[in-house]
């Protein structure tokens, strides 16, 4: 049975979230009331670095409605916070780990650290009360980028990382790359910048911490992407709970793209403080707030360089990269800078060898994390901003420079630690070439350049891996977690089916891709299919949703019980119909005796299983509810190829994106409408980075300049072109769906296609470099540099 | 201080007391639990939280609710009839998966009846400068511009 011909499987089916949330009717963290409730409310450091010298809440206490306040000393049994992946560096020893208090203590390190939080009756009240809280801070240096925090004299963050190093890590073979680069014909070299990202996602964090008194438990309300982790570190790690008391339910989330992964401070001081207070607390980040809280994206500085031959033939990749990863280690942002993205250097090139070092940096910053794509936006930008030049150099067109070196023999095992089942790179580049006009191009150039301005093509063939897996590989490399996903199916009695997965769905709409998958394989009714998410109290386990990975490792995990139930289906139709086991096929919703015309539908199955009075009781438990857990045995490998059509105006240094094509490989497509809606947003995100979004921190104050929505250009409507997608499919060949994941693609391909074609139309003016995001102001000052340049060179 | 207010909401008319600070936001999801409206900034740049006063497409976020006593208020959970049937926006943007996430949906819904109303043949660099106002995260805006040119073609026939 193929994946596209099995009824609704493979169809753009509408989605069934829709309604409600089209009506008002989603019910968002914020959205649910509880009685009794009090509001939490954070006071954070105004400081980038400080030491405490006294916290005075006197009169703050004394204020109207204030309930409680806490400071970091009054939380006591609480540990910090913790991180998930241990990376153990090029010296042998494990990272440096500082404490992450819940609430400061001794010193805050970066402005908006959380330093007290006040409950009262009223946000106000507790706002007002914040104001009378006399924090006396001595007020330190502070360090807010790698280079400067790398330096001798530098500020110092934590007593237990020296240099403010968190680690070096290394991975490839060095010695091989040396060898390559003694040889080779040319060097092509680029320094590039990944710049900070905040992800904003448009609902603000929130929590509803509550505790029973009755039972001793807990239940939290939370903007999570995966409540079964954020259960797991809350209670084993910080809080010492015992998990059976603890609930934790993410119901509707807006949009999470990495930064609601993690634990954060704000909903663990509450469920602790809810026990105090014996009251409901709740908490919504105000949008300024989330710009100092929220985890923020990427923050690379890296230099590399590729040797190739006469015929651009990539002979080695050497990478050395500075990763910021903010004032603390969040959850998982140890790995997001060399696990998954040193692993990805080979892109979709054969390159014999790689070597990629990275020494990973506090700064008086915001944590960084994962923000979509992670570790696999980097790592792209930096192998084709580095193809891009070997292009540049030797001459080669830019299709060309790739076609000379893709991989076209599977499964293919890279020079840095990953195994690529399968694709197509050739596939993708010529469709993403056919939907671009590349053929047209020139016409269109020498039309752009009538009216003054300059245009400019760009490509990017990216590869990503995504479904981290499997956990005995990844538990090697440091993972503290296990990366398989759980699913339950629930046959009802009456032939409904209700669906627990452990993936956690936050716009990706799982209640309709994972619904046709049930539909599909049982043959039954999508209406009768209910998929159950983001909720520890009703789902077995999770690891929540990341990476890319909802549909090839949480679907396979329902597809793993789904099989499980049919079997037992088997089992007792074949008791119902008086034939062997071995006899009995399902298909279509029946379970058939082979070559007869006997079966019994689905629902009568379902019926006898739960009403056993013809059942084979001796053999067989009544009931039809199944669970898997499903590990995957090795990532999926994502690829396709961008290309970025730009003009510039020269005289105002504006970029506008003209077009902009995209054609993915994703494996096998459960519904086209949602991949190409994922595709899109990616999209949106990576031409956001690479054309307007800059989290600017001040170097001297540690201040973060860009922490509302009036700094920090964030991509509108009419900034974004429509862009072309397609696909091609070769599906993976490890999971039953074929499926490899579409969720990041568009922010990890996309970068570096609109970056390569700013150069490409700036060419023509002398500018050979530019950095992210090419904004006006930017991409003016390189064209007044190249043309003052070409002057004084003349 | 508390004022008295008059107003109607989603043709309901609708009177209370409130402080004098409160937002109007916050009076239709606290007094009125029309939670259909949602608060993304503090700066009245996302547009989350935009209704229609009086036909007219404003950021709940950034008026208070003294300030439309006796304005016509509609929010999201206005516009579907009775028994559930979407409007022609709102089916446009099931349609054509103008959404994603759903929380700036409402917003957005409610945005282009405006710019409907007022271009009711907008092209696509008239829609998306004219959504320049509500920040979507999700969708890349691309099938949000079709859903509006599709729930736009639907209310003019």
């Amino acid at each position: 049975m193929g994946a596209n011909d099995s009824g609704p499987i493979g169809q753009a089916v509408r989605r069934r979230e829709d309604q409600r949330f089209l009506t008002g009717a989603g019910q968002y963290t914020n959205d649910v009331v509880m009685a009794r409730e009090a509001c939490a409310y954070f006071l954070r450091s105004p400081h980038a670095h400080a030491r405490i010298r006294s916290i005075d809440s006197k009169d703050a206490k004394a204020a109207p409605g204030v309930v409680a306040i806490y400071t970091g000393e009054d939380l006591v049994g609480v540990n910090g916070l913790p991180c998930g992946w241990l990376i153990t560096g090029t010296d042998g020893k494990p990272m440096n780990e500082p404490p992450h208090p819940v609430l400061a203590k001794g010193k805050v390190r970066h402005v908006g650290d959380p330093v007290v939080m006040i409950v009262a009756e009223t946000l106000n009240q507790a706002k007002d009360a914040a104001e009378l809280v006399v924090v006396d801070y001595e007020v330190l240096p502070s360090v807010v980028n790698v280079v400067d925090a790398l330096k001798p004299g530098a500020p110092q963050l934590h007593d237990e990382a020296p240099g403010n190093r968190c680690y070096t890590w290394a991975l490839g073979d060095q010695a091989a790359v040396d060898a390559a680069f003694a040889k080779a014909h040319h060097v092509a070299k680029v320094d590039i910048v990944n710049n900070r990202l905040v992800p904003n996602a448009i609902e603000p964090r929130a929590a509803l911490a509550s505790y029973s008194r009755a039972d001793e438990s807990y239940t939290l309300y939370v903007t999570s992407q995966n409540p079964h982790v954020e259960r797991l570190l809350m209670t084993a790690f910080v809080l010492g709970l015992p998990e059976t008391k603890v609930r934790v339910i993410a119901p509707d989330v807006g949009g999470g793209f990495g930064s609601k992964i993690y634990l954060y401070a704000e909903e663990t001081a509450m469920m602790w403080a809810s026990k105090h207070v014996n009251r409901p607390l709740r908490w919504v980040a105000e949008r300024s707030e989330s710009f100092i809280s929220d985890a923020h994206g990427r923050d690379h500085v890296t230099h590399a360089e590729m040797a190739v031959d006469k015929d651009g033939k990539f002979l080695a990749l050497r990478v050395t990269t500075t990763a910021n990863v903010g004032a603390y280690l969040s959850t998982f942002a140890s790995c997001i800078p060399t696990i998954l993205y040193a692993t990805l250097l080979a892109g979709q090139y054969a390159t014999p060898a790689i070597h990629c070092e990275v020494t990973a940096v506090f700064t008086n910053t915001v944590p960084v994390d994962a923000y979509r794509g992670a570790g696999r936006p980097e790592a792209t930008y930096v192998v084709e901003r580095v193809a891009n030049q070997v292009g540049v150099d030797l001459g080669i067109a830019q299709d060309e420079v790739r076609r000379r070196n893709f991989i076209r023999t599977f499964p293919y095992v890279t020079p840095v630690a990953l195994t690529y089942d399968t694709g197509n790179y050739d596939a993708t580049l010529d469709e993403a070439m056919r939907l671009a006009d590349v053929a047209g191009f020139a016409v269109r150039k020498a039309e752009a350049a009538k009216r003054g301005k300059l245009r400019g093509l760009g490509y990017s063939s990216y590869i990503e891996a995504c479904g981290l897996a499997p956990s005995n590989i990844a538990g090697a490399l440091g993972a503290r977690a296990g990366l398989y996903e759980a699913g339950q199916v629930r046959v009802n009695p009456t032939g409904g089916v209700t669906v627990f997965t452990g993936s956690h769905s936050h716009g990706q709409g799982h209640e309709t891709t994972f619904a046709q998958v049930v539909a599909g394989r049982l043959g039954i009714d999508i209406a009768s299919v209910e998929i159950v998410h983001g909720d520890t109290g009703r789902i077995p386990f999770g690891m929540g949703t990341y990476g890319s990975r909802s549909l090839a490792v949480g679907g396979t995990a329902i597809v793993k019980a789904l099989d499980k139930i049919v079997a037992k289906g088997k089992k007792i139709a074949a008791h119902l119909l008086e034939a062997a086991e071995a006899d009995i096929e399902f298909a279509d919703g029946k379970f058939t005796v082979a070559g007869t015309d006997r079966s019994k539908a689905f629902g009568e199955v379902a019926l006898a299983a739960y009403v056993p009075h013809n059942y084979p009781l001796d053999k067989l438990e009544p009931g039809l509810d199944e669970t898997a857990f499903y590990d995957p045995t090795n990532f999926t490998y994502p690829a396709g190829t961008h290309i970025c059509e730009v003009e510039i105006d020269p005289e105002t240094g504006v970029t506008e994106v003209v077009a902009f094509a995209a054609c993915d490989d994703f494996g096998n497509i459960i519904n086209p409408m949602i991949v190409e809606g994922q595709v899109h947003g990616g999209l949106a995100q990576g031409i956001g980075q690479a054309l307007l979004e800059q989290c600017v921190y001040d170097r001297s104050s540690g201040q973060l300049v860009s922490g509302s929505f009036m700094d920090y250009a964030m991509p509108r409507a009419d900034d974004l072109p429509s862009f072309k997608v397609g696909t091609k499919v070769t599906p993976c060949t490890h999971n039953p769906l074929g499926a490899k994941g579409c969720g990041e693609a568009g922010a990890i391909g996309s970068p570096p296609a609109l970056i390569n074609a700013v150069l490409d139309a700036l060419a023509s003016v002398g500018v050979k470099d530019i950095q992210m995001p090419a904004s006006p102001h930017r991409v003016w000052q390189a064209i007044q540099a190249a043309k003052a340049g070409t002057a004084a060179a003349a | 201080m508390s004022i008295p207010l008059s107003l109607t909401v989603n043709g309901k008319t609708v009177t209370a007391d409130v402080d004098a600070r409160t937002l109007l936001v916050d009076f239709l999801r606290n007094d009125l639990a029309l939670t259909g409206t949602h608060v993304g900034c503090d700066t009245a740049q996302c547009g989350a939280c935009t209704v229609l006063v009086d036909g007219r497409a404003i950021k709940s976020c950034n008026v208070l609710a003294a300030q439309v006593s006796g304005a016509r208020i509609t929010t999201i959970e206005g516009l579907a009839a009775a028994d559930g049937t979407l409007h022609p926006m709102q089916a446009a943007f099931k349609e054509c998966h103008g959404l994603q996430c759903g929380f700036c949906t409402p917003g957005m819904v409610l945005s282009a009846l405006d710019l409907v109303a007022h271009h009711p043949h907008a092209d696509e660099r008239t829609i998306r400068e004219a959504l320049e106002g509500n920040f979507c995260r999700c969708t890349g805006y691309q099938n949000i511009v079709k859903a509006v040119q599709m729930g736009a073609a639907t209310m003019s026939k």
